[in-house]
């Protein structure tokens, strides 16, 4: 479930993230309590607490008080256009220094790209 | 972390003979928190625990609990509970005498969360608990230790004997019922890939020495590992202090004290090194082995 490379809070705030961007929690919709989230990933709370905060930060997700965690407005859009951003960074240029060690040159990728677009 | 704390242990030091379990060690351990004590057999936890549960009394140096020393302080030690591995019942008990006495000692006691634990585990009425299994031993340690909702709450390596299913009841049930009653958890481990995300905070010792007290997430990114071929995989360290080699042949892995930057991981990765974080594991391994504690030497 969880890889070693980055800290658990970060991924605890991405796997919310994830959920978030495909759908499965939607604006306004509660996400669960830091409690659930520490049961079921067998996590420390504090370290689940401070991936929900990280969220929370970046108005994501809101807290109602006495209810819970929330889905904030626009949350979704925020999130995409980060992570388009980060697209460049996380795929393009680790694929392009794999593929400079393969020595495939730029249409060889072009053409793979099509290929895997039209199957 | 500005939480009060629960176990400040200062500059403690506990001499058997000539010889020093524990040497001039400190840390804290905050209210609400899950701490683990980590370390090579012999590096002083049991000692460590014996201290701070009032069982023992420092050569020199400090312990306090919630501010208090603890040894034959009735009222710091009705406050906590600390589950031994080698935990010792009278002779002709089975596990309802257990049952009955524990809540004499624990005003917290929850009978209904010992009897869901007692169930979980399998823990039979019969024979004496005297001569139940090393698992099974474990395993009533473990509900005594949870049930009893003690503000401090120590396990020594509780999983000794238990299998994979019951070592992740322990997880769920510790989490679950710390969810919803916090308190100060210390807990030594040498299980500590697969209990490294219970803990939040964490100290390291060797040899009767603090190595190390840190978040657990601070402690993620403390060191990191290299490998490749011997000569490119020096010649990057360089300067850094390594904790750990690993050699066969022309390759050669060190594990590293540090972080790297973006720009220098990119470099590593053009020179064909590989890296990856160090798990928590294999640093306690790391600080464990002579090498740390010649490197040590060598910067005192």
């Amino acid at each position: 479930m969880f890889d070693d490379g980055r800290p658990l809070f970060q991924q605890i705030a991405d796997l919310l993230a994830d959920g978030i961007v495909a759908g499965r929690y939607a604006e306004d919709a509660q996400v669960p309590s830091t409690n659930e989230l520490a049961g079921f990933y067998r996590i420390n709370p504090a370290t689940v607490g401070k991936g929900v905060n990280v969220l929370v930060e970046q108005g994501v997700l809101h807290k109602r008080r006495g209810l819970g965690m929330f889905v904030s407005p626009g949350a979704r859009d925020r999130l995409l256009s980060e992570r388009t951003e980060r697209f460049r960074d996380d795929y393009v240029i680790p694929l392009l220094r794999e593929a400079r060690q393969l020595g495939l040159t730029a249409s060889d990728i072009h053409r793979l790209i099509d290929q895997e677009d039209h199957s | 972390m500005t939480a009060p704390a629960a176990i400040e242990v200062i500059g403690a030091t506990r001499r058997f003979g000539r010889r020093n379990a524990v040497e001039d060690v400190s840390f804290t351990v905050p209210e609400n928190s899950v701490t683990g004590l980590l370390g090579r057999n012999g590096a002083g936890k049991t000692t460590i625990m014996s201290l701070v549960s009032g069982q023992d009394r420092p050569t020199s140096g400090e312990v306090r609990v919630f501010g208090e020393q603890p040894f034959e302080n009735g009222r710091i030690l009705s406050s906590m509970s600390f589950v031994r591995d080698n935990q010792r019942y009278p002779e002709d008990y089975y596990l309802r005498h257990v049952l009955d006495v524990a809540p004499r000692f624990h005003e917290r006691w929850d009978a209904e969360l010992a009897a869901r634990l007692v169930d979980g585990f399998r823990l039979p009425a019969k024979p004496v608990v005297k001569k139940y299994s090393r698992g099974q031993l474990s395993a009533l340690g473990i509900v005594l230790g949870l049930a009893s909702r003690a503000p401090i709450t120590i396990f020594d390596e509780p999983y000794l004997g238990l299998d994979a299913t019951a070592r992740a009841m322990f997880y769920d049930a510790l989490l679950q019922d710390y969810a919803e009653h916090p308190r100060a958890v210390l807990l030594s481990t040498h299980l500590i890939d697969e209990m490294e995300s219970l803990l939040e905070r964490v100290v390291i010792v060797d040899k009767g020495r603090l190595i190390r007290e840190d978040s657990t997430e601070d402690l993620a990114g403390a060191a990191f590992t290299i490998s490749g071929i011997a000569a490119a995989v020096t010649g990057f360290v360089d300067g850094r202090r390594v904790l750990r080699e690993h050699r066969v042949g022309g390759l050669l892995s060190l594990t590293v004290e540090g972080a790297l930057s973006p720009a220098e991981k990119a470099e590593a990765r053009d020179a064909g090194l590989d890296l990856a974080p160090a798990r928590l594991q294999e640093l306690v391994a790391a600080y464990g082995a002579d090498l740390a504690n010649e490197n040590e030497g060598a910067r005192a």
